[in-house]
């Protein structure tokens, strides 16, 4: 990535720095169930984000004292690997990873059924391998997914996207540069079948209106996000019962085999 | 945590009255508590408020110091922002480095302050990409009875207004203070409005028992002329579009309020 400042991030054809329109969000990529030991996992990569999530869980809580009486204690790491980023990120969590935590955590836990777990923990990790803007929306979309295929009861998968500002003209999807030399950003998580905006922040400039128009484009973008996580999912659970189906069929096979 | 709980006898009515748009201590949905703001309480700081904010109460002091600039903006001063969250401020804060809602706390405030380009940044160069000034603002909050950050975002405004700079020449690429003194450049004044939801209604400035019954938290900082300039959802619930959009509306209102307690015209 070169160091040396765009001079304009869209053009007179209302392109984009990277060749997308306006309201075109970054190619999408997701697999899930990709780690062993987890007990539910997810890879994304969202433009040149790429980011995995694990889930262990519900499983006992240590320490103690942070279990909760009447559901589980959703806990969530959200970490970027030292060469995610230009300069190296020391690998201790920032102020910036703790604050990410928290709110993805909020994003996240109203998409729980936690009462079906009281005392127990969920654990979360998040890290983030390489980083290009809009890393806490793609994080959530992997997350939600690394849940669903660890069998936590959900109400809804979790989808998130950025809208924002960029040189005057509301977008979809922000990548790192329109990021940092745009007028605002704001990344917004959602769940579809509940009509419910379970992450909103915003840093930037913003009339009233342009709020509005934003976060509409951001809801926009996250039900094109859940078409894609939903595909994920199935294409997994097609690819385990494939993967079944053959194993019986072997066995099958073999048993006749050695019957003869 | 237990003192600090509301008891589930007190904080069903509180439910029952939002439900009916009351408040336990009277208030409509859209009052805030009575807010107090004091200026220059700490001779020692370049820079100091308190706000009270019911009983809620949170003190900010300024430091300026000489530093390095950030390398991708040589030609600006640094803000930076912390918050502390003082054992003798309430039963369930603890001692210790800085848990997961003093760091929100303070990097909301942050927000505010930096996306409205409160400071002039630009003004507080010494030297480009060498020397600029460091203008700390460190949130102290001494008394917790809910919603510290429009009490801290509003204390912090005030002490930067209420903040002076030493004057300086530079003599062999050193720093001097010369006497007298001028105010910290300021070109914005960005309030934090926070609204807690409980099902379909709002109510701005939740108190500590209502953030305890709340399902979710919402704060937005409004700038000198109505620009949304920092968003916050927190809390483990969540909004409707259309209450994100009724919460712009009102916060719009409750900003000018607010922001006449600090700058008087």
């Amino acid at each position: 990535m070169s160091q040396k400042k765009a001079e304009k991030l869209i053009d007179e054809k209302d392109v984009r720095i990277d060749g997308r329109k306006l309201e075109e969000m970054r190619p999408i990529k997701i697999e899930v169930g990709i780690l062993g030991n987890a007990d539910g996992s997810a890879y994304i990569e969202q433009g040149k984000n790429k980011i995995l999530a694990a889930v262990y869980g519900p499983r006992e809580i240590h320490p103690k004292h942070q279990a909760l009486p009447d559901r589980a204690a959703l806990r969530c790491r959200y970490h970027m690997a030292p060469f995610s980023v230009q300069e190296r990120k020391s690998p201790a969590p920032s102020r910036r990873e703790q604050e990410l935590s928290k709110v993805i955590r909020e994003a996240l836990e109203p998409s729980i059924f936690t009462e079906y777990y009281p005392r127990t923990a969920i654990d979360l990790f998040i890290e983030v391998l390489q980083a290009d803007g809009g890393t806490r929306c793609a994080g959530i979309n992997v997350a939600s997914l690394a849940l669903a295929d660890a069998g936590i009861p959900m109400r809804d998968l979790v989808s998130a996207c950025a809208a924002g500002k960029v040189e005057g003209r509301i977008v979809l999807d922000l990548n790192d540069m329109e990021d940092k030399g745009g007028e605002a950003d704001m990344p917004l998580a959602y769940m579809p079948n509940h009509d419910a905006i379970t992450l909103l922040q915003m840093d930037g400039m913003l009339t009233g209106e342009e709020f509005e128009q934003v976060v509409n484009l951001a809801l926009e973008g996250c039900r094109q996000i859940n078409q894609v996580q939903k595909e994920a999912l199935r294409s997994k659970y097609v690819a385990v019962k494939e993967q079944g189906e053959k194993e019986e069929e072997a066995e099958a096979k073999g048993e006749e085999e050695g019957e003869e | 945590m237990a003192s600090v709980m509301a008891s589930k006898v007190r904080q069903k009515r509180i439910a029952q009255l939002i439900a009916r748009g009351k408040r336990l201590d009277g208030r409509e949905p859209y009052d805030y508590r009575e807010v107090q703001v004091e200026s220059g309480l700490i001779e020692r700081a370049e820079g100091s408020a308190r706000v009270r904010l019911g009983k809620s109460e949170v003190l900010v002091g300024t430091k300026i110091e000489v530093g390095e600039p950030f390398p991708d903006t040589p030609n600006e001063g640094v803000l930076t922002v912390n918050a502390e969250l003082v054992p003798l401020a309430s039963p369930s804060f603890e001692p210790g480095p800085p848990d997961e809602n003093s760091v929100e706390l303070a990097r909301v405030v942050d927000r505010g302050i930096r996306e409205s380009k409160a400071i002039a940044l630009e003004d507080l160069v010494v030297e480009p990409g060498k020397k600029v000034f460091v203008v700390f603002v460190d949130v102290y909050v001494l008394n917790h009875d809910g919603n510290l950050i429009d009490a801290s975002a509003l204390a912090a405004f005030g002490a930067l207004m209420n903040t002076k700079m030493s004057n300086y020449e530079i003599k062999e690429g050193e720093v001097k203070i010369k006497p007298g003194y001028k105010p910290l450049p300021m070109r914005n004044y960005p309030v934090a409005v926070t609204f807690a939801k409980f099902n379909d209604k709002l109510v701005v400035d939740p108190g500590l028992e209502e953030e305890q019954v709340m399902d979710a938290r919402l704060t937005m900082t409004i700038e000198k002329d109505g620009k949304v300039c920092a968003v916050q959802k927190g809390g483990d619930g969540y909004f409707t579009a259309q209450q994100i959009f009724e919460a712009g509306k009102i916060a719009r209102e409750k900003a000018v309020e607010l922001r006449k307690l600090v700058v008087k015209e």
